[in-house]
Parts: C-alpha cells; sequence; structure tokens
C-alpha cells in the first residue's frame, strides 16, 4: 500500500457516517492516501448511521444470521412499490445485488451481525442486524481505517467546495483549503437544518411553520451545507426537495438524537386524536410497520402538530415499550385533563368510537376482523373499544429521519453536471439516496445504498486519483 | 393529583414492606426502560434478552440485573444514546453501583455488610492483622524468625492442629456467610427451581466466562472500543489458578487424615504440583487483571469500587507471590517468615472474602443460574411482532 507521505492527500472524503467509511476504507485498501473530514466531534461521530440498526440484503438462501431466500427480484419489486416507481432500475439493482456481496467485507472492517432482535421478526428474512447497532458499525469502521492509516479529522466541518468544469478542486473550512486529487461526498442529507427545513414545509392555512414542531431523529450535524454547495455549483440533482421521512414520535423527544427509542408503536392498538380531542386517520389500515412512517405526516399536518395515541389496558404489553411512561388514568375524563384536552370532547370522541367498534376475532399479527361502523374515519382492523381502565396516553410530534433531495450519480457514483458526469467528484450515502429511493422507504434500505455507493465512490476516487497522478506523471 | 396518587403508593408500599428504591436502583431502571425501547445490544450478554422479558423493572429485577451484568463494557462503546448524549446511558456503571450495593445489603450479618463501603480499609486491616498475627505466633513460639534450615517441614513452626483450629473456623465462616448473603439474594430475585439442564448451562456460562466474549466470541473492551479477550483469559488464570491452589489444600487434607502421610511433600506429590501450577495461574491472573483494571476506560464500572477491585487482586498476588516464595525457600533459614506471611496473607483473603469483590463469583453465579431457568419458560411478555 502507497505511504501517506504528501500533505495532499489522493481521495477526500467529505463526511464521517456509514457512506464516508465505506468510501474510505475502499480508497485506501485500492491504495490511495485517504484524508477523512467529520464536522462532528469525535463524541458525536458517525451522522444518521450511528442510529441505525440492520440493513437489507439480497440472499439467495439461508444464511448466518438471515433466514430463507430474498431474492434479486423480490427486492426489485419492494423497491419498486415503496418509491412508486420513483427510482432507477439500472442503480437500484446493482445496489440489490453489491448487497449480497458486502458483508463479508464489512465483517472483515469489524462489524459483526445478529440475528433479528426481539420484535420484529418481520425482517428476519431481509434485514442483518448490527450487533450493538449502528455506532458499533461505525466504531469498527473508524478503528479499521485507523489500522490502515485513513487520516481523519474531526471538528472538520467544510463550508465550500471548489468545483471548476465539474472537477472537484478542494475544499475549504473556514480559512483553510484542503486539495485533493479526487473527492467522495458523503455528509448526509439537510434534515437537521432547520431554516432549510422550515423552507421545504412552507406555512398551513393556521399561519403555522409545521417544521418548528418537528424533532430531528438522528445527528445535528447534517445541515445540508454540501448539497447547497454543489446545487449552486450547478450539479444535477434527484428526488424531491419538499419531501422527508418523518414517523411520529413521543413529544418529549429530544430535539436531536432521539433515535430509535422515542417511537410510539401503539397507535394501531388504540385510537389517535388531535389536540381538538378528534381523531382524524384510519388507525388500523395496515400493519404497524407499514404504516408507522405515514403518521408523522399525518401528525404534522393537525394544528399544533400534535396528535395524542390513547390506549386501554388490554393493549399494555402487545407493543415495544414507550421509552417515557404515558399519562395514566382510570378515567377518560381523568385522561383527558393530564394530556390537556377538551374533557367532553374526548370523551365524546371515544364513546363514538367504542360504540362503532364491531368486534370480531382479535388477532393483531393478521388483518383481523375487528373493525368500525359508521364513524368517520373508520378504523379497519384491531377496532377494541377502550373500556378497560386504567387508560394511557402519548403526546406525539413529528420526527424527521432523513431528506430526499439528493445529488444525481451514475453506477460510478460520479455526480453531475448538465447531465455530464464528474471526473473525479464522487457522492455516496443519504446525499445520493434519491437516485434509488425517489420517495418512500423501506427499512434497511438507507444503509445498503450508503454501504455499496460508499464503496463504488472510494473505488471510483481511487481509480480516478490514480488516473490523474499517472497523467501528472507523464505530463 | 399525580402527587396524591404517589403519595398513596408510597404509603401502602411502607405499610406493606416495600423499601423505596435507592438512587443507584433507580437510575437502572431508567435506563433499563431506554434500553427496553431500544434493544440494539440484545446480542452482546444476557441482560438485555432478560430486560425483554420484562415491561416494569421491580427492585428485585434489578438486582438481579445487576448481577447478571458481567460489566464488560460493550453495551457503553456501543450506545448510541451514552454521554454526553442527554439520556447519558451507561448500563456497566448503573449496574456496577447496585451490584455493589446489593453485596453490602445482602451481607450477612448485615452489619458487617458496611465493611464493604470502605473495602480498601477492610483489606489493608485484615491483611496488617493476619501478617502480624502469624509473625508474633512464630516470634513467641520460637524466639526468632530466622532458624537452621527445617527441610520444609513447616509444622515445626505452626503445628499442623494449631493450623487446623485456626483455618477450620474461619472456611467455615466464610462458607457460611457467603451461603447466606447469597441465599438471601436467591429468595429476593425469586428464581424458582433450578432443573438439570439450567444447572448444567450456567456451570458452562461461569466456567467459560461466556460474557466477556462480547457476543461475538472475540472479547470484550477494556481501555477503548476495541475488542479483547484478555481479560477473560487472565480471569480464567486467576479463577482456575484459585480452584488448583483450592485442590491443593484438600488433596494434602485427605492425605493427612486419611492415609496419615504429614507434609511436607515431595516436589513431585500432587499437593505440590497443583499449588504450584495454581500459584502460577494466581500469579499471572491478578497481575494481568491489574494492569487491564489500570487501563480500563474510565466509564466502565463504578469508579467508587476500584478500590475494592484492586484491594482484592492486591491480596491474591501477595498470596499467590508468599506461596510461591514459600515453596522456593523452604529449605532456608527464612522459611518461617515465609510462611507467616503466606499463612497471613491466606488469611486476610479468607477473612475478607465475604465482605469483599469475592463476593462478585457468587452473586453473578446465582444470577447466571436465574437466567438459565428464566430464559426456558415462555417470555411472559409478548410485544408482537412490530
Ligand atoms: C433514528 C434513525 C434510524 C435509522 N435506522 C436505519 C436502519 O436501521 N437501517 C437503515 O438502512 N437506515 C436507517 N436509517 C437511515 C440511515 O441513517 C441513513 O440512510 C444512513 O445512515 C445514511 O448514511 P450517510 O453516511 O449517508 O449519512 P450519515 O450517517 O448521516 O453521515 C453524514 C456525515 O456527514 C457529516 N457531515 C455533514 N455535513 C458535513 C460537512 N459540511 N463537512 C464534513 N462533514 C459533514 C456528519 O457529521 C455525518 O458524520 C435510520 C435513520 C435514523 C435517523
Ligand atoms: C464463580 C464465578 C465467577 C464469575 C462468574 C466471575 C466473573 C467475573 C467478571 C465478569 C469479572 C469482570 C467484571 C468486573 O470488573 O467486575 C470478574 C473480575 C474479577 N474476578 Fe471473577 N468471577 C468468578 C469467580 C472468581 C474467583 C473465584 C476469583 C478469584 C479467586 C475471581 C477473581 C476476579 C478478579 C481478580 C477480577 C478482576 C477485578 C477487576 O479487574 O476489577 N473471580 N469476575
Ligand atoms: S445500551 Fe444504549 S444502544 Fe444498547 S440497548 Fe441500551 S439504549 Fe440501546
Ligand atoms: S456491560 Fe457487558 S455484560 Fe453488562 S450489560 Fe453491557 S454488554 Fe451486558
Amino acid at each position: 500500500m502507497k505511504e501517506d507521505t504528501s500533505s495532499t492527500p489522493d481521495v477526500l472524503v467529505i463526511g464521517g457516517g456509514n457512506a464516508a467509511l465505506c468510501a474510505a476504507l475502499t480508497a485506501r485498501e485500492a491504495g490511495a492516501s485517504v484524508l477523512l473530514l467529520e464536522a462532528a466531534p469525535r463524541e458525536w461521530r458517525g451522522g444518521n448511521s450511528s442510529h441505525t440498526r440492520n440493513l437489507r440484503c439480497m440472499h439467495n438462501a439461508p444464511q448466518d444470521v438471515l433466514t430463507d431466500a430474498y431474492p434479486e427480484e423480490e427486492f426489485w419489486l419492494d423497491l419498486k412499490k415503496v418509491t412508486g416507481g420513483r427510482t432507477n432500475e439500472q442503480l437500484a439493482r446493482l445496489a440489490i445485488r453489491e448487497s449480497s456481496r458486502c458483508r463479508d467485507w464489512m465483517r472483515r472492517h469489524g462489524v459483526h451481525f445478529q440475528p433479528s432482535l426481539s420484535g420484529t421478526l418481520h425482517l428476519s428474512r431481509t434485514n442483518a442486524f448490527f450487533m450493538g447497532g449502528g455506532k458499533a458499525l461505525v466504531n469498527a469502521y473508524y478503528r479499521s481505517a485507523e489500522a490502515l492509516g485513513v487520516r481523519i479529522r474531526y471538528e472538520a466541518p467544510v463550508d465550500r467546495l471548489e468545483v471548476v468544469d465539474g472537477q472537484f478542486r478542494a475544499a475549504w473550512i473556514g480559512q483553510e483549503r484542503i486539495a485533493a486529487r479526487a473527492c467522495v461526498l458523503a455528509s448526509g442529507g439537510f434534515e437537521s437544518n432547520r431554516e432549510w427545513l422550515r423552507e421545504a414545509w412552507g406555512q398551513n392555512a393556521d399561519g403555522e411553520w409545521p417544521a418548528d414542531n418537528f424533532a430531528i431523529r438522528g445527528t445535528r450535524f447534517n445541515l445540508g451545507v454540501l448539497l447547497k454547495a454543489m446545487m449552486e455549483a450547478g450539479a444535477d440533482t434527484i428526488g424531491d426537495p419538499s419531501q422527508s421521512h418523518c414517523v411520529a414520535v413521543d413529544a418529549r423527544a429530544p430535539l436531536y438524537d432521539g433515535g430509535i427509542c422515542t417511537r410510539i408503536d401503539c397507535v394501531s392498538l388504540g385510537i389517535v386524536v388531535n389536540k381538538h380531542a378528534q381523531r382524524f386517520y384510519d388507525e388500523g389500515e395496515d400493519f404497524w410497520p407499514k404504516r408507522y412512517a405515514i403518521w408523522g405526516r399525518l401528525v404534522a399536518q393537525q394544528p399544533g402538530q400534535v396528535g395524542f395515541s390513547v390506549i386501554d389496558s388490554k393493549a399494555v404489553g402487545r407493543f415495544m415499550p414507550p421509552v417515557f411512561p404515558g399519562a395514566k388514568a382510570d378515567t377518560l375524563e381523568g385522561l383527558a385533563r393530564q394530556l390537556g384536552l377538551d374533557e367532553e370532547a374526548f370523551v365524546r370522541t371515544v364513546h363514538d368510537y367504542n360504540a362503532a367498534c364491531r368486534v370480531g376475532t382479535f388477532d393483531h399479527t393478521v388483518l383481523d376482523d375487528c373493525h368500525t361502523d359508521d364513524v368517520t374515519p373508520a378504523k379497519s382492523h384491531w377496532a377494541l373499544p377502550l373500556d378497560t381502565p386504567p387508560f394511557y396516553g402519548y403526546a406525539l410530534k413529528p420526527g424527521i429521519t432523513f431528506t430526499y433531495l439528493g445529488l444525481k450519480v451514475d453506477e460510478r457514483a460520479a455526480a453531475h453536471f448538465e447531465g455530464e458526469p464528474s471526473r473525479n467528484l464522487f457522492v455516496a450515502g443519504e446525499m445520493m439516496a434519491g437516485n434509488v429511493l425517489g420517495q418512500g422507504y423501506t427499512a434497511g434500505v438507507g444503509m445498503t445504498i450508503g454501504t455499496v455507493f460508499g464503496r463504488i465512490a472510494g473505488a471510483s476516487a481511487a481509480a480516478a486519483a490514480t488516473k490523474e497522478g499517472v497523467e501528472h506523471a507523464t505530463a | 393529583m399525580q402527587q396524591l396518587e404517589a403519595l398513596l403508593r408510597e404509603a401502602s408500599d411502607l405499610a406493606e414492606g416495600v423499601i423505596a428504591p435507592s438512587a443507584a436502583e433507580a437510575e437502572v431502571e431508567r435506563v433499563m426502560k431506554i434500553c427496553n425501547a431500544c434493544r440494539y445490544c440484545e446480542g452482546f450478554c444476557a441482560v438485555f434478552p432478560a430486560m425483554t422479558r420484562r415491561l416494569e423493572f421491580a427492585q428485585a429485577d434489578i438486582h438481579y440485573l445487576a448481577n447478571l451484568c458481567h460489566n464488560c463494557g460493550a453495551c457503553l462503546h456501543a450506545c448510541q444514546y451514552a454521554p454526553p448524549h442527554e439520556f447519558a446511558v451507561n448500563i456497566p456503571q448503573a449496574m456496577a453501583k447496585v451490584r455493589g450495593q446489593t453485596y453490602s445489603d445482602f451481607a450477612w450479618p448485615s452489619s458487617l455488610g458496611t465493611l464493604y463501603r470502605n473495602n480498601g480499609l477492610t483489606v489493608a486491616l485484615a491483611l496488617a492483622a493476619g501478617l502480624a498475627l502469624f509473625l508474633m505466633m512464630a516470634l513467641a513460639k520460637n524466639g526468632t524468625l530466622f532458624h537452621a534450615p527445617l527441610a520444609g517441614d513447616f509444622y515445626a513452626i505452626f503445628p499442623h492442629n494449631l493450623l487446623v483450629s485456626m483455618f477450620g473456623p474461619v472456611f467455615l465462616f466464610v462458607a457460611v456467610a457467603l451461603g447466606l448473603g447469597v441465599a438471601k439474594f436467591w429468595r429476593g430475585i425469586s428464581a424458582g427451581d433450578p432443573n438439570a439442564a439450567a444447572i448444567a448451562e450456567t456451570a458452562q456460562d461461569v466456567l467459560k466466562l461466556k460474557y466477556l466474549d462480547g457476543g461475538h466470541g472475540q472479547g470484550c473492551p477494556n481501555a477503548d472500543d476495541a475488542s479483547t479477550l484478555a481479560r477473560r483469559r487472565f480471569h480464567h488464570l486467576t479463577f482456575y489458578g484459585f480452584m488448583l491452589c483450592f485442590a491443593a489444600t484438600c488433596v494434602a487434607t485427605l492425605y493427612h487424615y486419611v492415609f496419615g502421610w504429614a507434609a511436607p511433600y515431595a516436589i513431585t506429590s500432587l499437593p505440590v504440583l497443583l499449588g504450584t501450577l495454581g500459584g502460577i495461574g494466581l500469579l499471572v491472573g491478578p497481575a494481568g487483571l491489574l494492569w487491564l483494571n489500570v487501563r480500563r476506560h474510565a466509564r466502565h464500572g463504578d469508579a467508587a469500587q476500584k478500590p475494592m477491585d484492586r484491594g482484592f487482586i492486591a491480596l491474591l498476588l501477595l498470596t499467590s507471590a508468599t506461596g510461591l516464595a514459600l515453596l522456593a525457600g523452604r529449605d532456608t533459614a527464612a522459611m518461617a517468615l515465609l510462611l507467616a506471611a503466606h499463612l497471613g496473607a491466606v488469611m486476610a483473603l479468607f477473612l475478607t472474602m465475604p465482605y469483599g469483590k469475592f463476593a462478585h463469583g457468587i452473586f453473578r453465579t446465582a444470577a447466571l443460574l436465574k437466567w438459565a431457568i428464566e430464559k426456558r419458560a415462555p417470555n411472559p411478555v409478548g410485544v408482537g411482532s412490530e
């Protein structure tokens, strides 16, 4: 492997999450000298990747932690369905095929896998879980990168790029110019940029700015600075600029880094009301894993961007335990008081719902026949009356997972300027996920895209840098 | 309203003899609720699978989980909510604090439980007392600590019956005190009835120290997030060294009473071979553990218990070092001195056993047995397939 002697690295990687690390490791393995710039301080390194738990992988037969088979075609159809066709089939299939090959490489760099976690049996076939979660994965990659001689700088937020005619020249941190022969951008979406979110979500009819009430589920460092810089430099974009993946989280979730544990999983077992104590959507439309991602948006559309998930004691123990204790009362009036809802209106809503319940055979593991008649909105499944105290209530607010806007790339992960691929500027991870995932989501695809295109970008950058070296030498 | 409810609950708890949770217990309850909503660490050890079988964490559950934790540190480095995150989740530390508390709360007699709190002092005093006792006895009996070589005949210095009359009761006391302590702990965590399969699994978990393997076999973190098997290996040397020394004493006792063969035994005899091997294990093992302990990441475990951990390690080291020195010098004029030093160290080790780090092995074994029983029963919490 080439000694890292010059201060100008072959490959500059900007970002410090999964995609950046996969790129840095691959470029280094290809013999390039690599410098990685992470905006966050060491203890907050790893971006949203440190909150993840699994990646989706194609496999044709049972493997260590994966049951059964998940062939390319099925994976592709799943992607096509969740994105409603907003995907590039060629790039999507590339990600899918590579996902079946990347885990040995991951293991070589210290990642361990475990069977699907308790409560996630529905993912045991399709998703390989990281032992200890994404932070353990990120730790392993940093450790391996250090051992291989990748130079790593923390608290190094790049604020400008020098791009001339679609070619990368240098990155800037304040007054410091960092040149490199090739560059990989892997600095996430713009989900932590409050201003930008505000703009993207706009103002509602009541004059509210919904995004002001959002929790950011992941890192505070994904400000989209380089997305914006690339757009200004004329790079081609992809994905809906106004959309974000948005789930309903506990209203007490921290502003940043609440991660997975602030999710509220009891929606389908009870009812959800807004701050006027009115129901607003079919809570039992489909299985919760298929529906949890619409509830962020639903709550965002309610006044004050809050909702209240209400269950009775029959539901306790049937869903993942919430991180914060809920409001709890022996009467509906008492619960309404604790949640700050109008008592009369709340009791009426519950009574109307209860009266409309047509209870058949309750079974939370199938789309059962418990439904409502003559109430709007209807609840199509798991409709049991709320009649067994104590009652529990959880206030909900929208939590942003990631944004969809990204940069257009090809199968070498090259950034594009007016349809032309850059020779030495590559993009990976959330920053280009929109090529595969123009909208929608299915569990584990973010890490699949980051790992596959991180490695492709790293290899492409190393090749571009070395070629440039040769050109220089022969010039 | 809520306050009133809380007051009422407290009053009824008091009436039923429920003790309010300590700060350490409340912290374990807090962090376990976060983990139970997260579960990323399920693959590391038994604590997390045991946690997912619960929705609430009563005091007994907290005591059980705290002793099930092996303080390996893996879940701290992997935790997305570890400090500086505002959730400040540090499982190994929270568990260690409760563990320390259970040792002292369940000590027998309970008045001696306080010895845990100043364990460094406890160990120092016990050692001073042990050494002084045997040195003075040797002096009183022989008038000098140096003597003509006695060809390794210990009993010329301290007669066999005298040693038996001193160590016998102490050993019995240790066994009774630890036994009663762990029995109380066992009743508290209401562990159920062990079956053969559960016992066999527990034996394996203990003898292999399964839960220091990180869940993936590559060991657990020490100074940083890198996995190492060093802690497990040095513990094996310590544990099996200790057991071999214990076995040496048992064989010697058998020789004495059953076969009537009196010490000193030849270098190639079973007691001396076992003792030598064990002594080496008990020298290298604790030395390694001390080395690791000094380098241990500051956030692992409870800093307040470091003196106890190191005191115990030092005592083990002293026991093996003096034992091996005695073997080496048993034909010299210094044998009485070496013997007194070794017996003093052994006495201190035994005296402090029910009130020091040694308890960790007993309590952990009990917790592992409960886990082996519990995991064979159906999961009481059916969270469905969300
Ligand atoms: C709570 C949560 C759970 C999730 N769970 C899963 C899951 O289980 N499976 C899955 O596939 N996906 C999951 N996702 C989505 C997943 O996190 C992303 O798809 C993936 O992490 C993207 O990786 P990345 O490397 O592109 O971005 P990130 O991991 O977010 O990394 C971006 C990095 O860039 C750095 N950075 C930002 N700006 C700059 C700058 N200007 N200069 C230098 N550095 C900068 C950041 O500090 C950060 O280190 C989850 C997301 C969240 C929020
Ligand atoms: C019987 C079952 C035992 C089990 C399950 C067990 C388990 C453990 C574990 C998990 C640790 C590391 C965690 C920590 O730092 O607290 C540990 C530490 C240690 N154990 Fe044991 N142990 C057992 C018996 C013993 C015995 C018999 C001895 C010696 C006589 C012993 C000596 C030590 C020492 C010296 C340490 C190091 C303390 C430190 O570094 O802080 N253990 N044990
Ligand atoms: S230690 Fe942290 S990462 Fe692990 S289960 Fe608990 S909260 Fe989750
Ligand atoms: S420190 Fe190790 S043994 Fe203890 S709970 Fe965490 S992973 Fe399990």
